[in-house]
């Protein structure tokens, strides 16, 4: 009843298609909103800024997990493994061993380390110099190291193990592969902390930006109470607060990833040298698209999740006296 | 349009505004009412928009009874009155135009369809060129000839005014009472809260005078 007669008394005016109202009148006030944030330049800028590094901080360490994972994925493909001799196997015998399986076309290069040179390592490294010398003989077996060649996929390199480790002359295999298995466990722990401590800074980030539309809330409670007052509705007088949410939301998500990428534009350097010394190709992985959108993805739902949360619970409140 | 009865008002601390106070407003017209401060004039508008709900009876605002006006519908209750206050009640964050503009924005006419019907209103008030000027620049006069404007910038059919000349003097007091009364020739029912008797006596409209939330005496010159 009291819609018709406020229709009544509008009808004189043509007005457009209800949608099309809600989206000027949104439209306007996001607008509206966005010249506000502007008009106290430091304050939210301050505010973006705090949402930007609370953002950027898991999608950062991320990114290390994920180029640490990468590179350490390239390191499954060219393993190096040790083939132990058996004790009786003579030096001649290892030489001639090592020159036949270098000839393979699946193996790169074949090195033989003597149980001499062996021991001499051992002894140096170890300290127990002294006391090795006790002992009446050499207890170490001659030793190949072997490098297959790249183009090894993993079965054929699993094959390539077993067919060495056949040979009669050779006591045992092993593969370097175990402190790769630690480090990709520990990048899964990595994994999980980084889920945690994503899940409480978003927690932070609700917290910061809930408190910032309180403050506005109050603020602007006059203006809130007087609108109410010429017949504004709760979400009428909501809408100016949740887009005020949105913005910082979207902000500083954008920021966010300009803080990312400007980061991994400093590691450039670096990361290019040390793949120098190391002789690969170690490329920096960097965000990509879809990762991009998720973290923005993530600021405006914070944003509008936090702004509709206390704009909600405070316009009930503020009712004209 | 307005008819009030047996409406009590009793605050929490036990001290009657209104005390089974029965009146009523016919459409069309025109009526004051006064009273010293503290006698429930303003209480009578706060339960009229709603503002407030009475202790006891029925206020009913063009037939509809508002206790039944749920919390939810206010607003869209609020819409079809126009409200004058003392304070003037403006945004002054903004210009005169956005000002009186905002009762249209809130009803959903859009920015250009509302620009029309704000500059009728502020031509009615005689401000048109003041449009963009922020409320603050503005005189007393001028600020509450804004609240006007946007008062009756939708076209209701009920205008309430609480003391609308009581920061004015007695001169821009003649001319906001000569606007509301060209408003009242073109058929809006207007409820005014005033304790200026000398000048209402002048505009020859029905007075009705509160004492301590009863009804003391009513004047109408018609009769």
């Amino acid at each position: 009843m009291a819609m018709t007669r406020n229709a009544d008394a509008v009808a004189p005016v043509r007005s457009s298609g209800p949608v099309s109202i809600w989206v000027t009148g949104h439209a306007s006030t996001a607008i509206g909103s966005l010249g506000r944030l502007a008009r106290q330049p430091f304050a939210s800028l301050m505010i973006i800024l705090v949402i930007a590094v609370t953002l950027a901080l898991p999608a950062a360490i991320n990114l290390v997990v994920k180029n640490a994972s990468s590179v350490s994925d390239s390191w499954d493909n060219a393993l190096d493994f040790s083939v132990f001799l058996k004790r009786q196997v003579s030096l001649s015998e290892a030489e001639a061993l090592a020159r036949l399986i270098g000839q393979r076309a699946d193996i790169e290069t074949v090195e033989l380390i003597s149980a001499e040179d062996a021991l001499a390592e051992f002894k140096r490294q170890s300290g127990f110099a002294e006391a090795l010398d006790q002992l009446p003989d050499n207890p170490l077996p001659h030793t190949l190291l072997v490098r297959p060649s790249v183009g090894n996929t993993s079965a054929s390199l699993i094959l390539l193990q077993e067919e060495i480790g056949n040979l009669p002359e050779s006591d045992f295999v092993q593969v370097d592969t175990e402190w790769v298995q630690r480090f990709h466990a520990i990048l899964d722990i990595v994994r999980q902390a980084i889920s945690i401590g994503a899940a409480l800074l978003a927690v932070a980030i609700v917290v910061i930006i809930a408190n910032t539309i309180r403050l506005d809330i109050e603020n602007r409670r006059e203006e809130i109470e007087v609108t109410k007052l010429i017949g504004a509705t709760n979400a009428f007088v909501r809408r100016p607060f949740l887009w005020t949410g949105f913005w910082y939301g979207l902000l500083g998500g954008l920021t966010a990833l300009a803080l990312v990428h400007y980061g991994l534009f400093m590691l450039e350097g670096p990361v290019a040298k040390l793949s120098g010394l190391y002789q690969s190709n170690i490329a920096v992985v960097s965000l990509d698209l879809r990762e991009g959108a998720v973290i923005i993805g993530i600021g405006v739902f914070l944003g509008l999740f936090a702004s509709w949360f206390t704009a909600a619970r405070h316009m009930r409140r503020i009712e004209p006296r | 349009m307005i008819r009030l009865e047996n409406v009590t008002k009793r605050y929490p601390g036990g001290q009657e505004a209104l005390s089974g106070l029965d009146l009523s407003v016919d459409k069309g017209e025109m009526v004051f009412i006064t009273g010293h401060s503290g006698a429930g004039k303003s209480t009578l508008l706060r339960l009229i928009a709603l503002i407030e709900r009475p202790t006891g009876g029925q206020v009913i605002v063009d037939n509809q009874n508002t206790s039944r006006v749920k919390r939810r519908k206010i607003p869209a209750y609020r819409r079809q009155m126009g409200m004058v206050f003392q304070d003037h009640k403006l945004l002054y964050d903004r210009p005169v135009f956005d000002n009186v503009a905002l009762p249209l924005i809130i009803a959903g006419v859009s920015r250009r369809d509302a620009g029309r019907r704000v500059r009728a209103a502020l031509d009615q008030v005689s401000l048109l060129h003041k449009e963009k000027r922020s409320p603050e620049t503005l005189s007393a006069g001028e600020q509450q000839r804004v609240g006007i404007a946007r008062a009756i910038v939708t076209r209701p059919k009920l205008l309430i005014a609480d003391e609308p000349t009581g920061n004015l003097d007695p001169e821009l007091s003649l001319e906001v009472m000569r606007i509301f009364r060209r408003f009242n020739e073109v058929g809006v029912t207007l409820l005014i809260a005033s304790h200026d008797i000398s000048l209402i006596d002048r505009l020859g409209c029905r007075r009705i005078a509160l004492e301590e939330g009863r009804l003391q005496q009513e004047i109408d010159p018609w009769q």
